[in-house]
C-alpha cells in the first residue's frame, strides 16, 4: 500500500524529472531497538520507483560502523545523501514523516542538480566560510 | 548551506524522536537550529538574517 496519493506521485515523478546527476539515499539502520526504522524505510521506497536517478543505499548501524561514523551518523533512523561526485553533507535524523518528507525532496532535487535557493549574495557569504560548521535543525512532525 | 560549502554539514533531527537531543540543545520550540554547539536561532527566519545569524563569528 503505498504512502501517497496517485497525484503526489505525479507531482514528485514530474519534479524528480528535472534532476541531472544521481543521489544515493544511505539509509542508517537496524533491526532491533528502532520503532521508526521500519516507516523511514516505507517512506524511502517510494522513491526510487518514481526516478530513475533515485537509488536507497541500507546500512546495517549495527555491523557497519565504520561506515556509519564515515558518515557522522550516531543513531538511527538516519539518511545520508550523497551526490554523484560528492557527498552532499545533508543528513535527516529521525522518520522524514509529515513536513520532514518535503524538505527531504527538496534535499534530494537539490543534491540531484537543482539550483540552490541561496540568494547569490547568500551564497558567496556561505562558500567563505573556512571552518568546519555543524548545523542540527530541530523540527516536529506536522 | 551544507551543499555549497564542503566545511558544512547539516542535519535535520526530528526532536521528538530523540528527546536526549532535544533536552540537551535545550529545543523548546521548533524550528530551532543550533550551530557548531554556540550559535542558536530560534524559529524560520528569512533567508538573509538566518545566514547572518548562523555564520555570526563567534560560532
Amino acid at each position: 500500500m503505498p504512502l501517497l496519493t496517485p497525484a503526489d506521485q505525479e507531482t514528485l515523478r514530474a519534479a524528480f524529472d528535472e534532476m541531472t546527476s544521481p543521489v544515493r539515499v544511505l539509509f542508517f539502520t537496524q533491526t532491533l531497538d528502532c520503532e521508526s526504522c521500519l516507516e523511514t524505510r516505507q517512506i524511502l521506497d517510494e522513491l526510487p520507483p518514481l526516478s530513475s536517478r533515485i537509488a536507497i543505499e541500507e546500512v546495517n548501524f549495527i555491523l557497519e560502523k565504520d561506515k556509519a561514523a564515515q558518515f557522522g551518523i550516531d543513531r538511527v533512523p538516519a539518511i545520508a545523501l550523497v551526490g554523484g561526485d560528492s557527498d552532499s553533507r545533508i543528513r535527516f535524523l529521525g522518520a522524514p514523516s509529515g513536513y520532514e518528507f518535503i524538505s527531504l525532496v527538496q534535499a534530494v532535487l537539490l543534491v540531484g542538480g537543482r539550483a540552490t535557493s541561496l540568494t547569490p549574495e547568500n551564497l558567496v557569504r556561505v562558500a567563505g566560510v573556512d571552518k568546519p560548521l555543524t548545523m542540527k535543525v530541530f523540527t516536529t512532525p506536522t | 548551506m551544507a551543499f555549497a560549502n564542503p566545511l558544512i554539514t547539516a542535519y535535520a533531527v526530528e526532536a521528538t524522536e530523540f528527546p536526549d537531543l532535544a533536552r540537551h540543545y535545550r529545543v523548546s520550540g521548533v524550528p530551532k537550529t543550533v550551530v557548531n554547539e554556540t550559535i542558536e536561532i530560534l524559529g524560520g527566519l528569512p533567508q538573509d538574517l538566518f545566514v547572518e545569524q548562523a555564520l555570526q563569528p563567534n560560532g
